[in-house]
């Protein structure tokens, strides 16, 4: 916590309806953010336990620089996943870090399940509020709820999910604030198994800043600030976004199109982030105690009924979402794709997962594998109208079928067949890149199976020779722990080099040396790893589907054997770091 | 020639909140809370920010409100604040008609002195102080 040399943990109990504080020395040598929630975690889980039994903890927490620094604006989500049902982690910015920072709240922890649905409201006090009229409705729809019921308007965070994670979608997400997410790996339907529908934070107390710290603050915080506005560093995010890679990836054949049966697509150009911007893009948003504002609004009118009687839709789009429910799915326009986007967003499905399976059950239905008695309509590659339709199915478990597809392709393609094309790496649905060794092995072996766990792709893209590529993989997870447990948004990493950190905890009083930080980064890594190994997880069983070394990288097509061996390594690496 | 706070594009605004956390910094806080002006949505994160900063009367409702002389006339419109008047009776915040004051956690108000320090945070230009 700020200036003080504990992490605050704030416990609820929703069984009981109960809450207490506890003021935690010992964790505050993990920093905040991925190291106290991976931390928390490992206390709190039940290994025994099924991962949606009341009795797992859902563990948030924000970091030493949140909101005082520039661009440290994420929380970090940890639980038993659901989908992956080992370690699970998500990130999430909008409002949450900072309400969580001004209500002197460093990490919470939720253990329990409610009595029937309740929304939680965290002020003075933690309230246990009645959610049973909001069960069954949309993100946006309760999201307009708790905002008119609870004040603090500014200054709060609103978390939420739909009906996906009141359905137990193992990808359900929990969307925070409207156009942010922790969407990956179903920390939704660990919400809906507590039946907990929703969380609102108001940060409103004031924090001192100490005279003696002021200055060397004020320095710090302007030279950081120039940095994030004044130079180029982060331009990439602020103007066309992160769906400027659309366009690139394509033309290097890393752009997973149509189920990744190609990494070239014809449509490319359709759905490039410059085209997004020049016909959608209304406005951009920021996190709070963020300059840059990478959040992309587009906007879409849609007739509801004859006579000019139009609706207008505003929803955030990014690459992956621009891959997930564009490339992926065949869909050839900004309209199209925004339409897609906005049934996964009121439903509080992850983007992703919901974009690779429907890819896989438009592949799976093409070939015979799945029938219309399964889908209940035909599935056609860029036909939006069903499509729409699917997502709404896999949200409410519509059949057998939905339900299944509800839990994964690696999943929905054990029961059904089609596990060569199902694209999902260590079980979590693959993202929009498939540069190389980097991208396959770097997902598969990530800790949570996220692109940004190691960023294998940008190892691919800079032309790594492959003898170097695990070592470079393994160096940036590592090296990621520090930038996530700070919680610095990772769009920001290069503002926040090793010395810039150092610079700006110094400034919040917290002295940390180069040494020290790497010694922190292996611990939080060893932390993830005792819990996967508590659950069973082990880098041994990663099986690399057949369709990703059919189609070709940045880098060619790969070698199953290669990219097995490099699994290898890097297990070889955690073993040694385990000893 | 005496400067006062204006915002110049509301509709600028992405809500990054550099603004009350300058002003909140200068008081000695990290908390936006602790800030003179007020950056909030109306409708939620989809709708339009709602910027509110004290307005400078030429003739403020808000001195007019306060019975203790805590707050006097400045150059160039707006109040200065005396803490040592102040009883806390919120007199100041009721009067306001645009809610430009908020009160502190110590019950004081919160009045923008017109100094211009956010202006420099605001990476769109929504705010800037004008000569008057």
């Amino acid at each position: 916590m700020l200036h003080k040399d504990f992490i605050r943990v704030l416990y609820i109990d929703l069984t009981k309806e109960e809450y207490r504080f506890e003021e935690r020395r010992d964790l505050f040598k993990y920093l905040g953010g991925t190291g106290v929630a991976a931390k928390l975690l490992e206390e709190n889980i039940k290994p025994e336990l099924d991962p949606l039994d009341p009795a797992q903890p859902i563990v948030f927490a924000n970091g030493p620089l949140s909101f005082v620094m520039p661009v440290c604006t994420k929380v970090v989500a940890t639980f038993y996943s659901p989908h992956t049902r080992e370690y699970g982690e998500s990130h999430a910015g909008g409002r949450l870090a900072m309400a969580m920072r001004f209500n002197n709240i460093d990490a919470i922890v939720i253990t329990g399940r409610a009595k029937h649905p309740e929304y939680l409201v965290i002020d003075d006090k933690v309230l246990f509020k009645d959610a049973r009229a909001m069960w069954g409705l949309s993100v946006e729809d309760t999201g307009k709820i708790l905002r008119q019921h609870t004040s603090g308007s500014g200054i709060r965070s609103s978390m939420r999910i739909g009906r996906s994670g009141e359905n137990l979608v193992s990808y359900a997400g929990v969307n925070v604030d409207t156009y942010r997410h922790f969407g990956r790996l179903g920390l939704g339907a660990v919400f809906g198994s507590k039946l907990l529908k929703g969380i609102v934070i108001i940060g409103d107390e004031p924090v001192k800043i100490p005279k003696e710290n002021m200055k060397k603050y004020r320095e710090v915080y302007d030279s950081i600030y120039d940095t994030v506005t004044k130079t180029d560093v982060m331009e990439k995010y602020h103007a066309v976004g992160t769906s400027i890679n659309v366009l690139p990836l394509n033309e290097m054949n890393a752009l997973p199109s149509l189920n990744l049966q190609t990494t070239r697509y014809e449509y490319a150009e359709n759905i490039s982030g410059e085209r997004f911007a020049k016909e959608v893009l209304v406005r951009k948003v920021a996190c709070s105690g963020c300059q840059i504002g990478c959040i992309h609004i587009g906007q879409f009118r849609r007739e509801f009924d004859d006579g000019y009687e139009y609706e207008t839709v505003n929803v955030s789009y990014d690459h992956e979402l621009v891959f997930a429910l564009g490339s992926f799915v065949g869909l050839k326009n900004p309209e199209e794709v925004l339409q897609l986007i906005d049934v996964v967003e009121r439903e509080g499905l992850d983007a992703i997962s919901t974009g690779v399976a429907l890819g896989w059950a438009t592949e799976a239905y093409k070939r015979g594998i799945i029938t219309i008695d399964d889908t209940l309509m035909p599935f056609e590659f860029g036909v939006l109208p069903n499509y729409m339709a699917a997502v709404h199915y896999i949200a409410t478990g519509k059949n057998e079928f939905y339900k299944a597809l509800g839990r994964g392709v690696d999943y929905a393609s054990k029961k059904y067949g089609g596990q060569d094309f199902a694209c999902h790496l260590g079980g979590n649905e693959m993202p929009g890149y498939h540069t190389g060794y980097g991208s396959v092995v770097g997902f598969s072996v990530g800790s949570r199976h996220s692109h940004l766990d190691n960023a294998g792709y940008s190892i691919d893209q800079a032309r790594t020779r492959e003898e170097d590529i695990v070592k470079k993989i393994f160096e940036e997870e590592l090296e990621r722990n520090i930038l996530t447990s700070l919680v610095i948004c990772l769009f920001a990493r290069k503002v926040y080099n090793r010395d810039t950190i150092i610079k700006a905890l110094d400034a919040v009083g917290i002295t940390l040396t180069n040494a020290e930080l790497t010694e922190i980064a292996k611990e939080i890594l060893r932390t993830k790893y005792r819990i996967k190994e508590k659950l069973g997880y082990s880098l041994d069983q990663i099986k690399v589907p057949k369709r990703f070394f059919k189609t070709i990288t940045l880098n060619g097509k790969l070698d199953e054997e290669k990219a097995n061996n490099m699994i290898k390594e890097y297990k070889a690496m955690i073993d040694e770091l385990m000893k | 020639m005496p400067k006062v706070l204006r915002v110049v594009d509301r509709r600028r605004c992405i809500g990054c909140l550099s603004c009350r956390q300058a002003c909140a910094r200068l008081r000695g806080d990290y908390s936006p809370s602790n800030a003179a002006l007020d950056v909030k949505t109306a409708g939620g994160m989809s709708g339009e920010f709602i910027i509110t900063i004290c307005m400078a009367c030429e003739d403020p409702a808000c001195m007019e409100a306060c019975k203790f002389g805590a707050l006097t006339k400045r150059s160039g419109g707006g109040v200065v604040f005396r803490k040592d008047k102040c009883t806390k009776c919120g007199a100041c915040a009721r009067a306001c008609s645009v809610s430009a004051i908020r009160m502190d956690k110590e019950g004081y108000p919160i009045i923008c002195t017109h100094c211009g320090y956010c202006t420099r945070y605001c990476p769109h230009r929504c705010i800037a102080t004008k000569e008057v």
